[in-house]
C-alpha cells in the first residue's frame, strides 16, 4: 500500500470514528451493510473509470449509460420476457459496444476524450428517456423472478454487490499493477509518443481501456436496476460519472494520465460513501450532500498536494544543509 | 567614473576587452539534492565581449543560466551588477539588469505574430483604460530590430510559419528591444543546419560590436573557437580553466573539459560489410511525396545520412520505422519483402529506432530505468501476462554493466540521469532484443564528450557483430569519423553516396545542397 493510500485510509477511519461518535447507529450491522451495497456498486464504475484516467483520458458518460443499460435491462427482463441470463448477457455486450465505439472514435479519428464521452452523455440519457416515453421503467406489479434476487442478496449479511467489488478489485490491481498490459497503461499515459516508439500498439491499449471502462460500467448498471427496482431514465445515475472522477482523484489518479492506484481509487469510492453517510446519519439537510462531498474532495486533495509540496521542501533543504557542510577544496586550476 | 559615462566610453571604445565588467559572479554555490552544481564559480562579464561557455553535460553550465535569470537562487556568493551585489536575482532583476536568453527551445508563441512575440507581456496600450493593444506601434518598433539582424521576415508574419533559425531572430530582437547588455544563446546551433549557423555566428558578433555581451554556450567546440573572445570552462560545478583567444583549441578544450586528455575514438570496422540486409525502394515520405528514395543498407554497416535540417532525414526515418505511413514505396529485409505499418512491425522485424527527441519519444522519464530497458520486450519479462520484476532487474541489471549506464540502482527515474546516460538507456532496450537494424537519428546530439565516444565504440562493435546501422547526423565531424559510407539528403531525395574515399566536409556539403560531386 502507498502513502498516499495510507493516508486516505486514516481519512476514512477518523471521518468514520467521528460519526460514529455522534451517531452510534453508523456502525449498526444493517447501516454498514446498507453503506457496504453503494459501496460496491459505486466502487465498480470507479475502478472502470481509473482504468480511463489512467491513459490520460476520460468517461463522462458512466451516468446515462448506467440508465440507458438500467432501463433496457428492465425492459427486456420485466417487459419483454427474456429470461434474466440472457438478458445480462446483451446488457454486457452492449456496454462493451459502446465502450468499443468510444474506444475508436478516440483513437482511429482522434476525438478527444472528453467530446466523445460527452457526447454519450448526452446520447445515452437522450435514448433512454426516448425509448420509454420518459417513463419509469420497472418490473410488473407481483411478478418475482427468483434468479435476479441474487443481485441484492446478502450472503450472511455481506451485500453480493461488495463480494463482487472485492473480487473485481482484486483482479484489476492484478491487471493495472502487475501486468505487461497495466503496464503499457501506465506508459500510454504517461508519454503516448514514446510508448509508441517503444513499439507498443497506443490505439490498441486506449480503445481497450474504455472497453473495459464500458464494460464494468453495464455490469454496474445491472446491479444498480435491481438496487432501485425501477428505473426512472431521466434522474436514474445522475451525476454518476463525477462521482466515479471524484473517487479517482481522491484516490491519487492524475486527470492528466500515467498516476493511479486500485486500491486508491477504492478508498475513494468508500469515503465518498461514508460522507453521503455522514450527511444522512448527522442530520445535515440531504440537500447540502454535495456541498459536503465538494468541500471534503477539495480539502483532502489540497492537503495531499500541500504535504508533497512540504515534504518536497524539506528533502530540498536537507540536502543542501548535507553539501554545504562539507568544506570545498579550492580550485586547482590557476587563472591564466 | 559613473556608471553612465562608463557605458558611454565602452560604447565608443573599439576594444572591448579593455571595458570594466559590468557583470560579476563571486564564490556562487548551488546544491541539488545528491548534487553540488556549482562549487564557487568566479566570473567576469565585460561589455561587448563573447564569451564560450563549454563544459561536459552535469559541469553546471544549465545552473549557472538559471541562477543569471533569476530562475533558481545560489546557496552562497554574490552576483554582482554595475557594483551593486546581490545574494540572489530575481527573474524581474535579471530582465532589469539585461540579461536576455535565447534558448534551446525556444518560448515562443507559435499562434502569435513576430511582434506580438517580441512584446509578449509588455505589450504597447492605446485607448487608456481600455488597454487595447497598439499594434501598429508594435510592429513599427520592431521592424527596424529585424533590419539590423538581417532577418528578411515582417513584424506580421506568424511564428508557426518561420523555420527554427527565424525563430532565434525573433528571440534576439526580443532580448535587443528589452535593451539587452547580455545575451545568452544556449546551444543556439545544435539544432540548426550549417549555413544557419554560420548566420548566427556572425549576428553575435555583429551584438558584441554594438557593446553587448554574449555568452556562448555550445557542445560545437569548433564554432566556440570561431565566436568567442575567451572562453570559460566549467568541470564539475567548478571552473576547469579559462583560455584567451590566442590560447583556444579544439585539444585544451576537451582536455579542460574533461580533465585528461581524450581523443574522440571512432574506432575502425573490424569485419567487412556484409550484404544488402535493408533495402528501401521508392520509399515516399509525407513531406516529399514526390520524391522516391531508394538506398541500401548492408549488414554490419554504419552508413552515415547527412544533409541539411529539412532535408527529410528524420522524416525517413521514421517512415521505415513505421511511425508516419509511407506513401508509396516498400521496403524488404534480407531479400524478404516486408510490411511496415507501426512501429510495433518494425520492432517485430527487428528493426529498432532511437529518435532524436529523446525526451519526448525515446524513453519515459518518469519510468525507471529497468522498466525504460524492459518496455519494449516486457512479454519475455512475463509469464501468463504477469510482469516479473526480477527478470526485469536482472535484464538492467545486465545492460548497465555492459553499456556503463552511471545509475546507482536501476529503479531510479530516468528523469534524475544526465543526457548521456537517458541516451544509453534508450540503446539499452533495443540491445537487450535481437536487433537487425538500428536507425540513430542525431545519437550524440546534447551529448559530453566522453558519452559521445562510449556510444561510437558501441555502434561499431554492433556493426561488427552484423547489424547494420543508419546513423542521421548534422556533426559533420561525426558523420566523417563513424561512417562507413555517407548518403546525402537534399530536398527529400538521395542527392549522392559518398565511400570512404570521398570523404570530406566539402563533399558532404555540396550534396546537401544539391550539387554534383567532382570527383
Amino acid at each position: 500500500m502507498k502513502k498516499k493510500d495510507l493516508g486516505l485510509l486514516v481519512l476514512i477511519l477518523v471521518v468514520g470514528l467521528g460519526v460514529y461518535l455522534q451517531n452510534p447507529l453508523f456502525l449498526s450491522p444493517n447501516n454498514i451493510a446498507n453503506t457496504a451495497n453503494l459501496i460496491g456498486l459505486f466502487g465498480l464504475f470507479a475502478i472502470a473509470q481509473g482504468f480511463v484516467i489512467i491513459t490520460g483520458g476520460i468517461d463522462l458518460s458512466a451516468g446515462s449509460m448506467i440508465a440507458l443499460l438500467g432501463v433496457l435491462f428492465v425492459d427486456i427482463v420485466g417487459n419483454r420476457g427474456v429470461p434474466w441470463p440472457i438478458a445480462f448477457v446483451i446488457v454486457i455486450i452492449l456496454g462493451l459496444l459502446l465502450g468499443l465505439a468510444h474506444g475508436l472514435l478516440i483513437t482511429r479519428l482522434k476525438m478527444p476524450p472528453f467530446v466523445v464521452t460527452l457526447c454519450g452523455l448526452l446520447i445515452y440519457r437522450g435514448v433512454a428517456r426516448g425509448y420509454t416515453g420518459d417513463a419509469t421503467a420497472g418490473f410488473p406489479f407481483g411478478s418475482t423472478y427468483p434468479g435476479l434476487d441474487f443481485f441484492t442478496a446478502r450472503i450472511y449479511g455481506v451485500p453480493t454487490s461488495i463480494l463482487l467489488l472485492l473480487v473485481v478489485a482484486a483482479i484489476a490491481w492484478v491487471v493495472l499493477h502487475r501486468s505487461v498490459f497495466g503496464r503499457y497503461l501506465f506508459a500510454v499515459g504517461k508519454n503516448e509518443e514514446a510508448a509508441r516508439f517503444s513499439g507498443i500498439r497506443t490505439n490498441l491499449v486506449i480503445g481497450a481501456a474504455y472497453v473495459i471502462c464500458a464494460g464494468l460500467t453495464a455490469l454496474a448498471a445491472i446491479f444498480f436496476a435491481m438496487y432501485t427496482r425501477s428505473v426512472s431514465p431521466s434522474s436514474h445515475g445522475n451525476f454518476y460519472e463525477l462521482y466515479a472522477i471524484a473517487a479517482a482523484v481522491l484516490g491519487g489518479f492524475s486527470l492528466r494520465g500515467g498516476e493511479g492506484s486500485i486500491i486508491g481509487v477504492v478508498l475513494g469510492a468508500i469515503l465518498l460513501q461514508v460522507l453521503q453517510n455522514l450527511v444522512n446519519l448527522l442530520g445535515i439537510p440531504s440537500s447540502l450532500n454535495f456541498a459536503v462531498m465538494g468541500t471534503v474532495i477539495l480539502v483532502g486533495v489540497l492537503v495531499d498536494q500541500q504535504w508533497g509540496a512540504y515534504r518536497a521542501r524539506r528533502l530540498l533543504a536537507g540536502s543542501a544543509r548535507e553539501s554545504g557542510a562539507k568544506p570545498t577544496p579550492p580550485d586547482p586550476v590557476p587563472e591564466r | 567614473m559613473t556608471a553612465e559615462s562608463a557605458d558611454a566610453a565602452q560604447q565608443e571604445s573599439a576594444e572591448p576587452a579593455a571595458a570594466q565588467p559590468f557583470l560579476r559572479l563571486k564564490g556562487v554555490r548551488k546544491s541539488y539534492p545528491g548534487v553540488q552544481a556549482l562549487a564557487g564559480l568566479d566570473l567576469e562579464v565585460r561589455p561587448g565581449e563573447v564569451i564560450g561557455l563549454v563544459g561536459e553535460n552535469g559541469a553546471g553550465k544549465s545552473t549557472l543560466l538559471k541562477l543569471l535569470g533569476g530562475i533558481a537562487a545560489p546557496d552562497g556568493g554574490t552576483i554582482e551588477i554595475d557594483g551593486v551585489s546581490h545574494t540572489r536575482l530575481s527573474v524581474s532583476q535579471s530582465i532589469a539588469a539585461g540579461i536576455a536568453f535565447v534558448h534551446q527551445e525556444l518560448n515562443l508563441f507559435d499562434n502569435l505574430d513576430v511582434a506580438a512575440n517580441v512584446f509578449i507581456g509588455r505589450e504597447p496600450r492605446r485607448f487608456g483604460c481600455l488597454n487595447i493593444v497598439d499594434t501598429r506601434r508594435q510592429r513599427a518598433a520592431v521592424a527596424p530590430l529585424l533590419d539590423q539582424l538581417g532577418a528578411g521576415f515582417s513584424p506580421d508574419t506568424l511564428v508557426g510559419r518561420l523555420s527554427l533559425a527565424q525563430q532565434q531572430l525573433v528571440e534576439i530582437a526580443k532580448a535587443l528591444s528589452q535593451q539587452a547588455r547580455l545575451v545568452i544563446f544556449d546551444e543556439p546551433t545544435s539544432s540548426l543546419p550549417i549555413a544557419e549557423s554560420e548566420k548566427l555566428l556572425a549576428i553575435m558578433a555583429r551584438l558584441s560590436r554594438r557593446g553587448i555581451a554574449v555568452i556562448f554556450v555550445s557542445h560545437r567546440l569548433t564554432e566556440v573557437q570561431r565566436a568567442a573572445d575567451r572562453v570559460v570552462v566549467l568541470r564539475d560545478g567548478r571552473l576547469a580553466g579559462r583560455l584567451t583567444r590566442a590560447e583556444i583549441s579544439h585539444d585544451r578544450l576537451v582536455k579542460l573539459m574533461i580533465g585528461r586528455d581524450l581523443k574522440v575514438d571512432y574506432a575502425a570496422p573490424k569485419t567487412a560489410r556484409g550484404g544488402v540486409a535493408l533495402a528501401l525502394s521508392g520509399i515516399r515520405t509525407a513531406a516529399y511525396p514526390r520524391q522516391a528514395v531508394d538506398l541500401d543498407l548492408h549488414r554490419g554497416e554504419i552508413l552515415g545520412l547527412a544533409g541539411l535540417v529539412g532535408s527529410g532525414r528524420t522524416e525517413l526515418a521514421r517512415a521505415i520505422f513505421g511511425i508516419d505511413p509511407v506513401h508509396g514505396g516498400g521496403l524488404s529485409l534480407d531479400g524478404k519483402e516486408i510490411a511496415v505499418r507501426s512501429a510495433s512491425d518494425a520492432v517485430g522485424h527487428g528493426i529498432f529506432l532511437v529518435p532524436e527527441d529523446r525526451k519526448a519519444t525515446g524513453i519515459l522519464l518518469d519510468f525507471t530505468v529497468a522498466e525504460n530497458i524492459s518496455l519494449p520486450n516486457l512479454d519475455a519479462h512475463a509469464s501468463n501476462w504477469i510482469v516479473s520484476a526480477g527478470s526485469e532487474r536482472r535484464q538492467a541489471e545486465a545492460s548497465r554493466g555492459e553499456l556503463g549506464i552511471k545509475v546507482p540502482d536501476v529503479a531510479t527515474l530516468t528523469a534524475t540521469l544526465s543526457g548521456g546516460n537517458q541516451q544509453k538507456v534508450v540503446l539499452a532496450k533495443w540491445l537487450a532484443m535481437q536487433p537487425r537494424v538500428i536507425i540513430l537519428d542525431e545519437p550524440t546530439r546534447g551529448i559530453d564528450v566522453g558519452s559521445k565516444s562510449e556510444i561510437y565504440l558501441l555502434m561499431r562493435a554492433l556493426a561488427d557483430a552484423g547489424v547494420t546501422i543508419l546513423m542521421i547526423s548534422s556533426d559533420m565531424e561525426e558523420v566523417i569519423g563513424v561512417s562507413d559510407r555517407i548518403a546525402v539528403m537534399c530536398e527529400g531525395r538521395i542527392s549522392g553516396i559518398l565511400t570512404r574515399a570521398q570523404f570530406s566536409e566539402e563533399n558532404v556539403l555540396l550534396l546537401a545542397v544539391g550539387n554534383r560531386v567532382v570527383p
